[in-house]
């Protein structure tokens, strides 16, 4: 287990002081104008060396991504967009984040800032969010009383300033040129690629990215050295990572915990374990709506990080636990997240738009047995035509979930329709 | 959807000198002549102001304000889900049934919601007191089941808890926002698991805390 002095977010629980006083009394804004001081090169070559990986969902090193920015400020300002519209069903780690340690993702972003030639960033925060973001913007105003964001931040002769911007309830806009769009006043539809944002971002400018929990390490890897990340997790997986266990739990919670943690580790130490003990598992979505389901026979022994779920055909996604027991309709559970999809779909792609809808109605029917065996590889097909025909992500975490359910719980289906039939037969003899 | 038809409010519509400060505020948060990203924000305080929806005088006025086209704020206004097109009740009690919510008992807090308010889906009451809806992930999850009334959650609900909540509005109080069962935010309930040797920069008595 990882050791407490190898947290980051020591205040994740809201346990301490919240002020700026109480942050910097952990460690925050400690040296920061000495990290800042190292350039933009060694800051990039840092976090490329520590193995971080994007904690939004797609896992992409972070430092790779600073890099693809232009290497000089041309004739259009670099931006940082930090992407809080946290939204992924099970995902609730970078609310604790923005209500609880705020100085961590304002000092993160200036130092980001600083890595791709940013003077502003902006973080969109889902707009039920919304007293999250007073938290968020109180440490903000802080920083400003104390020299820590606005002209020459914390002596460091970087100008820099943190913006807050709600969303207003759509989870499309948690994909990054979806997110760009909506900064921009519009409706959040994803945008073709290339360009890419580190060319052709918001407003036209060289954009970056990134997620808060993301952006909120940083602080801590350049003051431990990136050498201390990486030696956490496993090579390809370095580092600490928020999980949140959600659930058939005795415990739910949120906890920080060193990457490639057994699955199971994970639950029975800081959730309690499954209700009613391991044995009585059925299945867990690892990585939060998006990722395909794991039976328990996976879960037994997979470990939580990007390639060892990769292996299984699922994904660690945004490290969103969700834990279902003997007692759950598994079929029941995944049409309320196709469902979701259908509500969430924004409606620019046909596959995804007419897609998620049709999946989502038979999916309906399913549940109740009221379909013919063959439509289920047909509902296999949908997905397969729906997953990469679309412009964005959406389309393929709509199929995925369907797609694990079909690939570990087919005969659950099966059995369904069986039943289903024999008792119309039943009734039509009588 | 009948829910996006747009009403008129039958009144003009202004932001109060307070509002049109708190507009200019955001409205400088953006790059000169990319006013139109303030769009969202002013949506919101309009709808704050107008009592919770947002009437066609409303979003006609931010479009004459950002010198957006109209249709331009429609667009917005009518794809994003927090917009209300048609007056809603002075509390707008959104239940999250989405699967960690369902997993812990979603139902049951439904069942509650609509016991206490008499209402179904999408329906306010005749004295407008309440607006009953189901949503999707609240971003809660670890603190399900969940529902969000006006700007605050109240989780880990349980049917009883749940129609407490609602009976305190009704009696003109404010409930306790946040977890009802005694949890401080989405530490294990059973006590702490990590961080547990760390008395440094505890709350102290008059200290800020969450």
């Amino acid at each position: 287990m990882l050791k407490d002095q190898d947290r980051i977010f020591t205040n994740i629980y809201g346990l301490h002081d919240l002020s700026l006083a109480g942050a910097q009394s952990r460690g925050d804004w400690d040296g920061t104008a000495a990290l800042v001081a190292q350039g933009r090169e060694a800051i990039i070559e840092s976090i490329k060396a520590s193995g971080l990986r994007g904690r939004g969902g797609a896992g992409f090193s972070t430092g790779m991504k600073w890099s693809f920015m232009p290497k000089k400020v041309a004739d259009r300002p670099h931006y940082l967009v930090i992407n809080a519209d946290e939204g992924e069903p099970g995902t609730c780690k970078d609310r604790e984040i923005m209500r609880h340690e705020p100085h961590k993702l304002i000092e993160g972003a200036l130092i980001a800032g600083s890595a791709i030639n940013a003077h502003t960033a902006y973080c969109y925060i889902r707009g039920e969010f919304y007293r999250e973001a007073e938290a968020l913007q109180k440490a903000v105003d802080a920083c400003h009383d104390a020299g820590l964001l606005g002209r020459n931040v914390a002596g460091s002769g970087w100008d820099f300033d943190f913006h807050i911007h709600l969303g207003a309830g759509a989870y499309i806009c948690g994909e990054e040129s979806a997110l760009i769009e909506s900064l921009e006043g519009k409706k959040g539809q994803p945008r073709l690629k290339p360009p890419f944002p580190a060319n052709v971002g918001v407003w036209g400018c060289p954009t970056t990215v990134n997620n808060v929990e993301s952006i909120a390490v940083v602080p801590t890897i350049l003051r431990r050295g990136p050498e201390w990340f990486a030696a956490l997790g496993r090579p390809n997986n370095a580092g600490t990572k928020l999980f949140n266990i959600s659930g058939h739990v005795n415990t739910p919670c949120t906890v920080e915990e060193e990457m490639s943690i057994p699955l199971r580790e994970l639950v029975e130490k800081h959730a309690g374990g499954v209700q009613g003990g391991w044995d009585n598992l059925l299945a867990i979505i690892p990585g939060g709506a998006s990722v395909p389901v794991l039976p328990k026979s996976i879960c037994d022994t997979v470990l939580m990080d990007f390639d060892s779920l990769h292996e299984v055909r699922s994904g660690l996604g945004t490290a969103a636990i969700i834990v279902m027991d003997k007692s759950t309709d598994i079929v029941r559970a995944i049409t309320r997240l196709s469902r979701f999809y259908k509500h969430e779909s924004c409606g620019q792609c046909t596959p995804c738009r007419e897609g998620t809808g049709w999946m989502w109605r038979v999916m309906e029917r399913m549940c109740e047995g009221a379909s013919r065996p063959e439509e289920i590889d047909i509902l296999y097909q949908v997905t397969r035509q729906v997953e990469g025909h679309t412009i964005c992500a959406l389309g393929d975490a709509a199929a995925w979930p369907i797609q694990g359910l079909l690939r570990h719980f087919r005969d659950r289906i099966e059995s369904r329709i069986a039943a289903r039939d024999a008792d119309g037969l039943q009734q039509a003899a009588e | 959807m009948s829910g996006h038809s747009m009403q008129l409010g039958g009144v003009p519509f202004a932001f109060t000198n307070a509002n049109m400060a708190k507009a200019r505020a955001i409205i400088a948060k953006y790059p000169q002549g990319c006013q139109q990203s303030a769009v969202m924000p002013l949506l919101d305080l309009g709808q704050r102001q107008n009592g919770g929806w947002l009437t066609r005088e409303t979003m006609d006025y931010i479009a004459d304000l950002l010198q957006m086209p109209t249709i331009g704020v429609y667009e917005v206004a009518t794809f994003y889900t927090m917009y209300n097109h048609r007056p809603i009740g002075r509390f707008h009690v959104q239940v999250c049934t989405n699967l960690p919510c369902w997993l812990r008992g979603s139902d049951g807090i439904a069942a509650a919601c609509r016991k206490v308010t008499g209402l179904n889906w999408g329906e306010t009451d005749a004295d407008g007191r309440f607006t009953l809806a189901e949503v999707e992930c609240l971003g809660a999850c670890v603190n399900a089941p969940m529902m969000q009334i006006n700007d605050d959650f109240y989780e880990d609900l349980t049917p009883e808890t749940a129609e407490a909540v609602l009976a305190a509005f009704c009696n003109g109080e404010t409930p306790k926002k946040g977890s009802q069962n005694g949890r401080h935010s989405c530490e294990p309930i059973s006590g702490l698991t990590v961080l547990t040797g760390d008395e440094k920069g505890k709350v102290r008595a008059g200290e800020e805390s969450a």
